[in-house]
């Protein structure tokens, strides 16, 4: 099961130049939450911003990482 | 691919068939995670109508839903025939107003009816039953 500093190394190396916090939900590792700041989700759809940071995850979602709920924003000045 | 794929022909006229359907572990009266307990809470606040379809009887029902909407999460919740969300999406549309906006029904609800899903609600579609 990848920790949350895992996820966000893997967040931040997949998008470009993205900022992730992750949180363990419930202390157990398996509900994980990340909000995601990237301006690379500048003129996305919320699905497609999630899309995203799904895809960096591909089948581990559902399976190692059992939830991994998303929060993503562009950037303050971008927005 | 010559194999037909029953489940997922079910899948796709489900979602063809109704306007708003959600795709959910458990029943809307009955949910079986948190997540998708909160997505009917929010579909509920709104007193929007929908289709629900329990995932969990069958694996292949959620194998089948990711393949056809690219998203590997549940619930996914679909309005004519396109996908809107998951759990964060549809929270955040709620919260901001354009849950309600998208489904075509009045904002009458608030955020903390989330909290207090309540009983009753339009009965789930069994696309199990389809199946056999």
């Amino acid at each position: 099961m990848p920790t949350t500093d895992e996820i966000k190394r893997r967040i931040e190396a997949a998008i470009p130049e993205s900022t992730a916090e992750v949180e363990d939900w419930t202390g157990t590792g398996d509900h994980l939450r990340a909000t995601v700041v990237s301006p690379a989700f500048a003129g996305l759809s919320r699905i497609a911003q999630h899309r995203l940071v799904y895809d960096v995850f591909g089948a581990e979602i559902g399976g190692p990482i059992h939830a991994l709920s998303l929060t993503t924003r562009v950037p303050e000045q971008q927005a | 691919m010559s194999d037909t794929n029953p489940i997922r022909d079910a899948i796709a006229e489900a979602i063809r068939d109704n306007p708003t359907i959600l795709f959910m572990k458990g029943t809307p009266e009955a949910p079986a995670c948190g997540f998708s307990a909160r997505t009917v809470a929010a579909l509920q606040a709104l007193d929007a109508p929908f289709a629900a379809v329990d995932i969990l009887p069958d694996p292949r029902i959620r194998q089948e839903l990711s393949a056809i909407s690219n998203w590997p999460t549940i619930p996914q919740l679909f309005f004519n025939g396109e996908l809107v969300g998951g759990c964060d999406i549809v929270l955040e549309m709620f919260e901001s107003g354009e849950l309600a906006e998208t489904l075509g029904v009045e904002q009458a609800g608030d955020a903390d009816a989330v909290a207090a899903p309540q009983a009753g609600g339009p009965a789930p579609l069994g696309i199990e039953n389809r199946l056999s």
